[in-house]
């Protein structure tokens, strides 16, 4: 028998919420199987279960943040009837301000089992996973009235006001601003932490972008809209086949050691709607095609911005690329994100004058910088990184 | 017909900036800037009409389609 736990999602996370249960006592699951939904402050996260069998017992309900490492169920092998509960040691990381009340009768009588409410602690913030379903039933928020915990409002409250009318009392608009605050905060604390423990270096190169543009556009011109593969896309590639080369770069430093890492898992720093930062990896980028990189980039992106993520992709990165090109911005120096030991940076591709065999003319060109980790690598090795990213570029039908 | 095409247009923007208040926004202003969609966005607004609409855009037509009105003279005859 194992335990699913309170994973970790990141460096700077130590408790979740645990927002939704997707398996029940008795289910069969299977590695890899996303079995619950976790609220950090950065995000609502699907988190997969390590290991096969049987669903056990549940043991941190939905609505209830615990900390990181805190067992949440408990998974048998299916043969032998299901364990007497274990208790949970670890104490809740956060508690309400007030003891949390019973689940006051609601005016019209509902299915038994409780559903998902988000705790006290966050007021009547409401969940990604809730507003999505919220959307999808074409639901109203507005209009809703919570049943949960401190009046927040659960999955039930949203199916009732989709199968019936609305109800009589609107409740107040639900704030918006907790996560986006919250997030700010995690963020904060993450980037003082890098600017305080890690020597940053800096460099920045200037590469010639005719050859990649001239092969998406040809490359593009042959593929279905749903194919096709944006210049990110190249750019993340390269920058993960150089990384394999330049072990220093891509790896993470854990209290005072440096493991380099066997894989490049490209953290992707995406801006999300409202506000907020969040990097998740996309996995593996040195092993994979173009065409798969540039499908995968765009379901993560679209994931992240939509509240589902993956667990693991939330704490496997080793070393990340930022880009800002489409907000027009020419540079950008990243602040590298604990524990990895270096960010790549891109601006826009724009055309400059540029110096090619004694003649000047118009290249789509961009600006790609590297923020370093001084305790692993240094500016010389840096440099060569930064080269071989250009030389990668050159030859695009080989990335 | 335009009608039903600024239509689907629009539920298409909807699913990629749901924040928006579509109703507001001018028919003639570029839609990247205005609802800040970056090329990821972009392209996925540009598969969400290939879905909705059938037609596949070619990539050298994209700048055609960064406004509402834009979407709706280029898509429609097309469709």
């Amino acid at each position: 028998m194992g335990e699913f736990r309170m994973p970790s999602l990141g460096a700077d996370m130590d408790a979740g919420t645990v927002v939704e249960w997707l398996v029940h006592p008795g289910d069969p699951v299977h590695r890899g199987d996303i079995v619950a939904v976790v609220s950090t402050d950065k995000a609502d996260i699907e988190v997969e279960v390590f290991e096969t069998g049987v669903v056990g017992e549940i043991l941190v309900p939905a609505g209830e943040t615990v900390a990181v490492g805190t067992p949440l169920a408990t998974i048998t092998d299916g043969g032998a009837p299901s364990p007497p509960p274990v208790p949970v040691t670890a104490p809740p990381a956060t508690s309400p301000a007030t003891p949390e009340p019973a689940t006051p009768e609601p005016a019209t009588p509902e299915p038994a089992p409780a559903t998902e409410a988000l705790p006290a602690a966050r007021g009547a913030t409401l969940s990604p996973v809730l507003r999505r379903l919220a959307t999808h039933l074409g639901v109203d928020l507005a209009t809703v009235t919570g049943t949960g915990t401190a009046g927040a409002v659960t999955r039930a409250d949203i199916e009732a006001a989709a199968a019936g009318p609305a109800p009589a009392a609107p409740r107040a608009a639900a704030p918006t601003s907790d996560r986006t605050e919250a997030m700010r905060q995690a963020l904060a604390a993450l980037m003082a932490r890098s600017k305080r423990e890690i020597p940053h270096y800096y460099l920045a190169t200037d590469i010639d972008f005719s050859r990649a543009r001239d092969w998406l556009a040809a490359t593009n011109a042959a593929q279905p809209v749903t194919e096709r593969i944006l210049p990110v896309a190249l750019l993340v590639k390269a920058v993960a086949l150089a990384a394999r080369e330049h072990p220093e770069l891509n790896g993470t430093w854990v209290d005072g050691v440096y493991v380099p890492a066997s894989a490049a898992n490209v953290g992707v720093a995406i801006s999300l709607r409202g506000g907020g930062l969040i990097a998740p990896a996309l996995l593996d980028v040195d092993a994979k095609p173009i065409a798969r990189v540039a499908a995968e980039l765009g379901d993560l992106v679209n994931r992240t911005r939509n509240g589902r993520l993956r667990a693991s992709e939330m704490s496997g990165a080793t070393i990340t690329v930022t880009s800002l090109g489409d907000r027009g911005v020419d540079r950008v120096f990243g602040v590298i994100y604990p524990p990895q030991v270096a960010i790549v940076g891109f601006g826009r591709i724009a055309e400059r004058a540029w110096a090619k065999d004694g003649m000047v003319g118009a290249h789509p060109v961009v600006t790609m910088s590297l923020s370093g980790d001084h305790r692993v690598s240094d500016g010389h090795r840096g440099g060569r990184f930064l080269a071989r990213v250009d030389r990668l570029l050159q030859t695009p039908d080989e990335l | 017909m335009s009608a039903d095409v600024r239509n689907a247009v629009l539920a298409v923007l909807a699913r990629i900036a749901p924040e928006a208040d579509l109703d507001a926004l001018p028919d003639d202003v570029d839609v990247r800037e205005e609802l800040d969609i970056d090329s990821i966005d972009f392209l996925s607004f540009m598969v969400g009409i290939y879905e909705a609409l059938g037609v596949d855009v070619p990539e050298a037509d994209y700048p055609q389609c960064v406004t509402i009105a834009g979407c709706v003279a280029y898509l429609a005859p097309r469709i």
